[in-house]
């Protein structure tokens, strides 16, 4: 079977595993998701009633599967409690934002921590090549919220300047698109910032040590042989070598890149996902939770899948049957 | 190069002190587990001591408060001492938990291989992509909020990368010549799996484990941030959850939230340069040499 068609029934079989999942945790440990809603709700035994045949929770463990499979193919996410609407509506408008958040965040934490990782590594055993590690290291270390917090601080109230909450100016009149994405653009600064700090370290560490493995092979010693600079040995030969490492570690990354965007959102009131979920959380509106995280998780899957066949696609040898 | 055998547990704290960043995170963590041992003995922390008056409310250092007092006029510095046994109770609870299905799992399907192995590293890749911080909210909300749920959903949730470390070092090991020797002396396989291939995984399992203390740690901040955190007990997570809700960052009340985040990080980066270290001592290849 050739690799793409694998990779997608893993795909396919992880998007299964993960449904299955999420209707286990939701619908059958906590017992009774009825009972979830009427703890937040006074609920009559007719609504009680109703809410249970609606959710097709009169019928067996597999009947419900069944339902809750097709209510989901038909985008029914459920009805959330708090907000008084259908959970797709909500999810609609608060996705968009986090793309926009992760997206503008992942390429400046892939770009920069690459560069500082591969200019670390070509220094190898030098003063900057350790200092750059233990900042790398001390940052990894940082909790994400907090360092939110500290930057809220800094520039919110002891310095000021740059915009702490929310994904615009409240109230504001645009004159022109551009005025609304400058304002846009202005709010985002400080959410990537953080997201940065804390990030860029995971990349820093992974391509310092993927170039000065690189930078070992037989083929480097070749380069160096021909006379070339160093220059040209390291960022024409190395750094592009040095890519593929990068690419498999950044798997493990999406996951963590999606934790430090929920903390990211609570502290910056980002109207996105992460901050819908912590409202759910602390509203207990579990139809909401759950579509958060159902929607969370697959998207991880997904974006998983796509860095793989980026990879395989750069390095045909991976995913080949030995 | 080493004079001592970094499979010897003495040996490996040996070697550790003498990587330079493997000392550093050593002195961080006696230092930290110090303060949250005897800490609390020299200032008990009295929940029930608010302030009498709005004056005491979120005061800044001094007057008897070495780090002022909160949104109810609670002594700062107590909580910090309290909250540094439950943040460390927490993530090192967590990772045994972690440790002990990881490594179990791990030695498991790496030792017999075949299906098991497959079925067993499907599972461990599906929650290795699932991302964590959302399933730990998602189960911390519905299993509610107390200490042993807490330590359990990190616990269970944090040990699909020691499984596949573990995994990997067993088949290396699975591939020496005293495996086959020692099965045809008649030594069945949990004696094998107990004399040959344990011992020999366990500097490993150790490197990780710190590491994983590292993350169960943060985990543990992170939800108690989000307001899953026990409600009768302080940690340093929950003491920033309500320095954040309370508008502390507002009031400038820098003596509320920066502790109990410079505590997390002196924490999680002793963790971190301690199991770095050692994962260096154990498995030079694995780890990013520093």
């Amino acid at each position: 079977m050739p690799y793409i068609a694998r990779r997608t029934l893993t795909l396919l079989s992880s998007i299964v595993a993960i449904v299955t999942f999420n209707f286990l945790l939701f619908h059958i440990i906590p017992g009774d998701p009825i009972r979830l809603i009427a703890r937040s709700q006074h609920l009559t035994a007719d609504e009680i009633a109703k809410l249970h045949h609606e959710y097709g929770l009169d019928g067996s463990l597999f009947s419900q599967y069944l339902t809750y499979l097709k209510n989901l193919l038909h985008g029914d996410l459920g009805f959330s409690f708090t907000y008084q609407e259908p959970v797709i509506d909500i999810v609609k408008r608060t996705v968009g934002n986090t793309a926009l958040l992760l997206t503008t965040s992942t390429l400046i934490v892939v770009i920069a921590g690459v560069l500082i990782g591969v200019f670390a590594g070509s220094r190898h055993g030098k003063r900057s090549d350790s200092s750059t590690v233990i900042a790398a290291l001390v940052a990894w270390s940082l909790p994400t919220f907090w360092v939110g917090m500290l930057l809220v601080f800094t520039f919110g109230v002891w310095i000021g300047g740059l915009p702490i909450s929310g994904i615009k100016t409240p109230h504001a009149i645009y004159d022109n698109i551009f005025q609304k994405w400058q304002d846009i653009g202005m709010h985002l600064i400080l959410p990537t910032l953080t997201l940065a700090i804390v990030d860029i370290a995971f990349f820093v560490i992974i391509s310092r040590t993927s170039l000065i493995e690189v930078m070992s092979e037989d083929y480097m010693l070749t380069a160096r042989g021909k006379g070339l600079s160093r220059r040209t040995i390291v960022w024409g030969h190395g750094f592009r070598n040095a890519l593929l490492p990068v690419l498999t570690a950044s798997v493990l990354y999406i996951s963590a890149l999606v934790g430090g965007a929920i903390q990211v959102e609570v502290v910056y009131s980002w109207p996105g996902m992460g901050l819908l979920t912590y409202n759910s959380v602390l509203s207990r509106d579990y139809p909401v939770l759950e579509a958060c995280f159902l929607i969370t998780a697959v998207a991880v899957l997904v974006a998983n899948f796509a860095t793989d066949l980026l990879y395989h696609k750069l390095d045909p040898r991976v995913g080949v049957q030995k | 190069m080493n004079d001592v055998t970094p499979t010897h547990p003495t040996g490996m704290v040996r070697q550790l002190w003498r990587l330079g960043l493997g000392r550093a995170g050593i002195i961080i963590l006696i230092a930290v587990a110090f303060a949250a041992i005897v800490g609390p003995m020299i200032f008990p922390f009295d929940p029930a001591a608010v302030g009498a008056d709005a004056s005491s409310i979120l005061q800044a250092p001094g007057n008897g408060h070495i780090l002022g007092t909160d949104e109810l006029g609670r002594d700062v510095f107590s909580q910090l001492l309290t909250g540094a046994r439950i943040s460390l109770f927490v993530g090192v609870m967590a990772t045994i938990i972690s440790t002990i299905i990881g490594a179990s799992l791990g030695i498991f399907a790496g030792y017999y291989q075949g299906p098991a192995d497959t079925v067993l590293m499907s599972i461990t890749d599906f929650f290795l992509v699932v991302p964590a911080l959302p399933l730990m909210i998602a189960m911390g909300a519905i299993f509610g909020q107390n200490l042993s749920i807490i330590i359990l959903v990190i616990g269970f949730l944090s040990w699909p990368r020691t499984a596949r470390i573990v995994r990997s070092q067993t088949l290396t090991l699975r591939e020496r010549q005293y495996i086959p020797r020692a099965r045809s002396l008649g030594a069945k396989n949990m004696r094998i799996l107990r004399v040959n291939i344990l011992p020999h995984v366990m500097p490993l399992i150790i490197a990780n484990t710190i590491l994983v203390v590292a993350g169960c740690i943060l985990s543990e901040a992170t939800l108690s941030f989000i307001g899953l955190g026990d409600p009768d007990r302080i940690s340093w997570g929950s003491m920033l959850h309500f320095s954040f809700v309370s508008g502390a960052i507002g009031r400038g009340a820098w003596w509320y939230f920066l502790p109990p985040g410079i505590g997390i990080l002196f924490v999680v980066l002793g963790f971190t340069l301690a199991g770095q270290a050692l994962e260096q001592i154990t498995n030079p290849r694995l780890a990013a040499d520093v």
